[in-house]
């Protein structure tokens, strides 16, 4: 990699140890994708809680923190695994609980804004065309690329806070024009009307298309815009979804995303590599595939991504004055600026008082405790209307469902799954 | 180590490399791999229900994946695993995406991408295998049994 004189005062150490601790293991990643120079960010965005980092983490972190590391630029943190009001209902282990301040209060020391959520791109930070971003999750990942067309690759937690730390990143991947050209068309012959229809398309979509580098471009019948341009939510839900299945990074739509005023403009001369067509017959295919076992679920859960002000109100219309049914459990999670204003709405209560559960901070995959918790709790199949969720939870062996907003209620009030 | 004593038996290219050089034995998977969605953190045994390696525990192995899945969570979880003594010793991947690399580095476990030819046909499980990030290559030293 060319460095300029920064950023080889930096590798020489004059800027502290951290700093060079960080630049040294952005250049071995990018050498390794043979980027040629840094570019500037403007925003980092890091996953770091104890239930990915483990102790080897938090003790890299608090060394970190002890040496004086500052990140330069604003940088936010990602859902974490512990919502402290919850910790007794959840059964969640006390030790590991107090790891998670510890991070927490490490990360502030370096001047990381603990904000705890997944969607930042909703509530916290919405970048510019072309905008240099340093983000990860995913699904904070291909909404920055895809909607808002800046600019980022999938940043881990160490990577995230390494890009904040020298405020630049490798030019690779997705800061690349080359790299973020559609490469292969999918046509809606369908009218969506549900984030799990979005989340189920993603499926469709990333799971016969599995890489990074996959860009497809979605349009209508005939590479027209879609008859109804999705909301921010359900942009959310399908690029969550693609994210998940297929480990894309970015996505077009045409007439909705800004660089696809066109197919043509966004595939930028690249002859596709497939022409998918979805209609609402695949979609009902992606539901019937599931196995509702004996029809019963004691289980639901609204999460992954973290839910809008938008969805917590309809979520709690849905339940408005109804009950759980007895031994199920609903979860819902979000942020917590989201549960605040939802709060003084009267959402969250109104939730609350069927007898529904509203985590802040947390997504619920990444759950501290996850695998007892649900041997304790008897769970054994999860509906939900995250697709997302479907497939990231799967390493804790749930047999997982998915299902439209309406029918996951369905299933919370009576207990059963159709 | 006399490691480089040892006959090749075989030889495959790599197109991006980096980390250590390793020994190990040899696990092809015919499915990608994410450490969140299909790897059991706590035992390092592959855990999702249907995986073409349920089961099969990945420590001190070498793993072949076609692609990488998810995901955010290897760039701690590499690190993670590597501290609790279950991790492999290398990663090499058909095709991968950045957050494996970030987390292999960041862990200081080998990692490589892009490969010809495909050790899908010339490699087996068991097999005793080397990479070499620095000349980009993997080895086939020994059959397995």
């Amino acid at each position: 990699m060319q460095l300029n004189d920064e950023e080889q005062a930096m590798q020489r150490g004059e800027r502290g140890p951290a700093v060079k601790e960080a630049i040294d293991f952005q250049v071995a990643v990018g050498t390794f994708f043979g980027a040629k120079r840094f570019v500037p960010i403007s925003n980092a965005h890091m996953m770091g809680d104890i239930e990915v980092m483990g102790d080897a983490g938090l003790s890299r972190l608090k060394q970190m923190a002890e040496a004086g590391t500052h990140c330069a630029v604003g940088i936010t943190t990602n859902a974490r695994c512990v919502d402290f009001d919850h910790v007794k209902q959840l059964g969640q282990v006390e030790d590991e609980v107090e790891k998670e301040r510890q991070i927490i209060a490490h990360l502030r020391q370096m001047n990381v804004i603990t904000a705890d959520t997944c969607i930042n791109y909703q509530t916290l930070y919405q970048p510019h065309l072309g905008e240099h971003v340093a983000w990860g999750d995913t699904g904070t990942v291909i909404y920055a690329n895809s909607v808002f067309g800046a600019r980022t690759n999938f940043e881990g937690g160490p990577s995230a806070l390494a890009s904040a730390i020298t405020g630049r990143t490798p030019e690779y991947g997705f800061h690349l024009d080359a790299v973020r050209r559609g490469n292969f068309t999918v046509e809606l012959d369908v009218d969506p009307s549900d984030f799990a229809d979005w989340g189920a398309i993603g499926r469709l979509v990333g799971e016969p298309h599995q890489s990074y580098y996959a860009v497809p471009v979605f349009s209508g019948p005939g590479g027209a815009p879609l008859r109804r341009a999705p909301t921010s939510d359900e942009l959310k839900h399908l690029g969550a979804s693609l994210a998940s299945y297929g480990s894309h990074a970015m996505f077009h739509m045409v007439g909705v995303t800004p660089e696809a005023p066109s197919v043509e403009a966004a595939l930028g001369g690249n002859t596709p590599t497939d022409r998918m067509r979805i209609t609402r017959e695949d979609i009902d295919r992606v539901y019937a595939g599931y196995d509702v076992k004996d029809g019963c679920c004691n289980l639901v859960v609204f999460s992954a991504p973290q839910l809008s002000l938008f969805e917590l109100k309809r979520i709690s219309e849905l339940l408005d004055g109804k009950k759980l049914a007895p031994g199920s459990k609903l979860f819902v999670t979000t942020s917590n600026a989201m549960k605040r204003s939802a709060s003084e709405l009267g959402y969250i209560g109104r939730i609350e008082a069927a007898g529904g559960i509203v985590l802040e901070g947390v997504c619920f995959y990444i759950l501290q405790d996850l695998t007892p918790m649900k041997q304790r709790m008897g769970w054994s199949s999860l509906v939900t209307n995250s697709a997302k969720l479907v497939n990231t939870i799967t390493a804790h062996r749930f047999n997982t469902i998915l299902r439209r907003t309406e029918d996951c209620i369905e299933t919370a009030l009576t207990g059963a799954v159709k | 180590m006399n490691a480089t004593v040892k006959p090749v038996l075989l030889t495959i290219a790599v197109d991006r490399a980096a980390g250590p050089v390793v020994e190990g034995e040899a696990v092809i998977s015919t499915e990608g791999f994410s450490p969140r969605y299909d790897l059991d953190r706590w035992t390092g045994v592959i855990s999702k229900p249907g995986h073409k390696l349920e089961g099969v525990s990945i420590r001190d192995k070498i793993l072949f994946f076609p692609t990488a899945k998810g995901g955010i969570a290897a760039g701690w979880a590499f690190h993670d695993i590597k501290g609790k003594g279950i991790a492999p010793k290398a990663f090499v991947f058909g095709v991968t995406n950045p957050v494996m690399v970030q987390g292999a580095i960041f862990a200081d476990i080998a990692i490589t991408e892009g490969w010809s030819p495909d050790p899908l046909a010339v490699i087996r499980t068991g097999d005793r295998v080397r990479v070499d990030p620095a000349r980009r290559v993997i080895e086939l030293l020994e059959r397995a049994p």
